[in-house]
């Protein structure tokens, strides 16, 4: 059962993930992207981290993947020629194609990672929301005040670069 | 079928981050660029979600918020910077922003 349901979700991700690399249309894209990330969403479900899925559909699929569909219909580049996918040079697609192929099969043809079966077997303690509360609020406080400050350095160059100021042309 | 181990999640992790880049080396469009560099965040996610679950330990899970968060602020600065691109030259196919290059 557990077998079957994940590789259900495992290939549902990886099929939605090539839909985004090979759709030619951006909405289209988009969309698979968003499948994708419910897949995503799913393999966590299975490793029992149910609060990253709810956090992975509320920020990525609930406002990333907006933003995105947004930007793609705000820009509209429907009227522009199609686009082919890009030429490389030939030693670059086969070092390319060959790193990744060699990547992933590393991953498959390995001999298998030493994993304690105890700890395999025993519930996963990614459930439960205190665990997070208490590992953000100790262990990891630092990080946490500096991705404050990231976002709000974010928040403040987003503004920068989307808003026109007066008599400051040479900000853009 | 890909056994439910810490392998087989490696494994579609690997694989999810091979055609993210796989995108981004192929893709013109720079907005679809951009969502493969998202699929590259995500196969990186899984990993470190399978890895604390297979170790009985927490910290892969927290660092999955800090990745989120930096992907949404990255998202939201990488597409203001798409769109003062977009007023200025017209165009986000790749091969024309090369203003840089020489």
């Amino acid at each position: 059962m557990g077998e079957l349901t994940f590789n259900l979700l495992a290939w549902f991700t990886l099929l939605s993930a090539a839909g985004v690399v090979i759709n030619r249309n951006a909405v289209n894209a988009a969309l698979c992207l968003l499948l994708c990330l419910t897949g995503v969403a799913g393999l966590f479900v299975v490793l029992e981290a149910y609060l990253l899925a709810f956090v992975l559909l509320l920020v990525y699929a609930g406002a990333v993947v907006a933003l995105f569909l947004f930007i793609v219909m705000l820009l509209d580049t429907s009227g522009a020629p199609r686009a082919l996918p890009r030429r490389l040079p030939l030693i670059a697609r086969v070092l390319a194609g060959g790193l990744i192929a060699s990547g992933v099969l590393s991953f498959s043809a390995r001999a298998k990672l030493p994993v304690s079966e105890a700890v395999a077997a025993a519930p996963g303690i990614g459930g439960a929301l205190k665990p997070y509360a208490y590992q953000l609020f100790t262990t990891y406080l630092l990080p946490v005040q500096i991705l404050g400050f990231l976002l709000l350095a974010a928040m403040i160059g987003v503004i920068v670069l989307s808003k026109k100021f007066e008599g400051l042309e040479d900000v853009k | 079928m890909i056994p439910a181990t810490l392998d087989g999640h490696l494994l579609v992790s690997g694989a999810l981050f091979a055609l993210g880049l796989l995108g981004v080396l192929l893709r013109r469009n720079t907005l679809v660029v951009f969502m493969c560099l998202e699929l590259v965040l995500v196969a990186s996610t899984v990993a470190l979600v399978a890895f604390s679950r297979y170790n009985g330990i927490l910290d892969g899970n927290v660092f999955v918020f800090f990745i989120l968060t930096v992907a949404a602020a990255e998202v939201a600065v990488g597409l203001a910077i798409i769109v003062a691109l977009f007023r200025r030259r017209q165009t986000v196919q790749v091969d024309e922003l090369n203003s840089l290059r020489n």
